[in-house]
């Protein structure tokens, strides 16, 4: 087959010649995506939104480790972790775009949104920081997520119910490899152990909003979890892995919110912008490409 | 209107879906991973249900791609192919065949995935799988890192004829 120029070959709607097909990108294909009766779609899509920007811009800051881990095995660790919790993500927004009835698909959602329209708590955007300081962060975000998605199990929405289903299996494995790394570095010589309770130090005051609900999760009953539900088993778990890494646990207040507002409410910390530009440049330089 | 609904697995169709292998992991059908779930025949259009084994499987893409072109090429011309996701995949579905498959090419097959009710514990050591090692049967082997060239699978050692060794991990 003959084309006139490079751009026409690869642009050429022949699934055959590729490996990867072009007509399949949605993470939710074929699923029933119904939203239930008596349930609110947009307070649905806003759920959806917050689990699914945690998610996402975890895993943005996840993949930032790639050619930078201590060593190899630990790249492919945290290069994993981001791709399960990439996945979670797209099947989220994927979800938002339709509860909606926007239909804006999870693109329009990753590169297109503004930094106050997304919805994730100030946890996941905090800079990677030193290996101490990222693993403190995953382990903080796994044990609140794990505990989050086991409840969400029994929520009345099936599509979330399914999605937490899958994600427990998959946060599990995240919080046991940053529940290692913390109590070997809190328990190997003494410079990894002050670096280790340094990490957990900063990243302590981003803990608080974590169990601070939103109103959107207090009005979807039954459909969202109460988050104020899981800071005890959050606690026990954490201090089981402190007190085998002998690390205190912080007692820094939380993070000042901004005019009562915070990542739930889309007001977010510096860093998130120099985050988005990065992670929006190439989609918004071409819009309407597909990959 | 004449509707024929072949759901046994015993259909042509479902005989031609499940020879197509995983991107990934080619010496496995996706019949053999537990990946396809069901092939249904309906007044010309084959309806097939797959579920991913991790949320963010990158081979997804790829397998409902090749099942489309194994079906077209079988003479179906409509292909439906669409996703499940509740229950959640697990390594017990991995088939008999399928595991004989995953020793053969050298990947020790997992063990029963754990079930587990209320607050899950926290796995502070590295799991004492009994996974052997593919090449010389040990079962003395150890973990060297719960993540491999692929979120399903870990690597480990074995400690008699020092081999690395992919494991497919419990799920």
């Amino acid at each position: 087959m003959a084309f006139d120029n490079a751009y026409e070959a690869i642009t050429e709607e022949n699934d055959a010649r590729w490996a990867y097909g072009t007509g399949f990108t949605d993470p939710l294909a074929g699923v029933d995506t119904t939203v239930p009766a008596d349930v609110d779609g947009g307070d649905l899509a806003t759920y959806c939104l917050m689990l699914g920007d945690d998610a996402l811009i975890l895993s943005q800051r996840m993949q930032q480790w790639c050619t930078r881990a201590p060593e190899l095995e630990d790249e492919m660790a945290l290069a994993n972790i981001g791709l399960d919790l990439l996945g979670q993500a797209r099947m989220l927004l994927t979800r938002a775009g339709k509860a909606d009835g926007s239909d804006r698909t999870e693109d329009e959602l990753a590169f297109f949104r503004p930094e106050h329209e997304f919805r994730n708590v100030r946890l996941v955007e905090a800079p990677n920081g030193d290996f101490a300081f990222s693993m403190a962060r995953l382990l903080v975000f796994a044990t609140w997520r794990l505990v989050q998605f086991q409840r969400l199990v029994d929520s009345i929405d099936p599509v979330l119910s399914a999605i937490a289903a899958k994600g427990v299996k998959e946060v599990t494995y995240h919080r046991d490899y940053a529940a290692q790394w913390v109590i070997r570095l809190g328990d190997g010589t003494e410079v990894s152990h002050e670096r280790m309770q340094a990490g957990l130090d900063a990243v302590w005051p981003l803990v608080g909003e974590l169990f601070e609900p939103h109103p959107v999760e207090l009005r979807l009953d039954r459909v969202a979890v109460d988050v104020r539900e899981l800071r005890a088993e959050f606690d026990e778990v954490i201090d089981e892995v402190l007190a085998t890494a002998g690390l205190t646990k912080p007692e820094a207040a939380p993070m000042a919110r901004i005019g009562g507002k915070a990542g739930r409410d889309g007001v977010h910390t510096e860093a998130m912008g120099y985050l988005l530009a990065e992670m929006q440049s190439v989609a918004r330089a071409h819009p309407g490409a597909t990959w | 209107m004449v509707t024929t609904e072949v759901t046994e697995r015993t259909g042509r169709a479902y005989q031609v879906a499940a020879r197509v292998t995983d991107p990934e992991l080619p010496m496995l059908t996706l019949a053999d991973l537990g990946v396809l779930r069901d092939v249904t025949e309906e007044d010309g259009v084959v309806r097939v249900t797959i579920t991913p084994t991790y949320s963010g499987c990158p081979a997804m893409d790829t397998m409902r791609d090749d099942l489309v072109h194994a079906l077209h090429e079988a003479g179906y011309r409509e292909v439906d192919v669409r996703m499940v996701l509740q229950p959640p995949w697990s390594s017990d579905w991995i088939t008999e065949e399928g595991r004989r498959k995953l020793a053969e090419a050298g990947i020790a097959p997992p063990g029963p995935a754990p079930r587990r009710s209320g607050p899950i514990p926290l796995t502070l050591t590295p799991p004492s799988s009994r996974a052997a090692c593919p090449k010389c049967g040990s079962t003395d082997t150890e973990e060297i890192a719960r993540f491999s060239a692929t979120a399903c699978k870990a690597m480990r050692r074995c400690r008699s004829c020092a081999e690395p060794f992919e494991h497919f991990k419990e799920l």
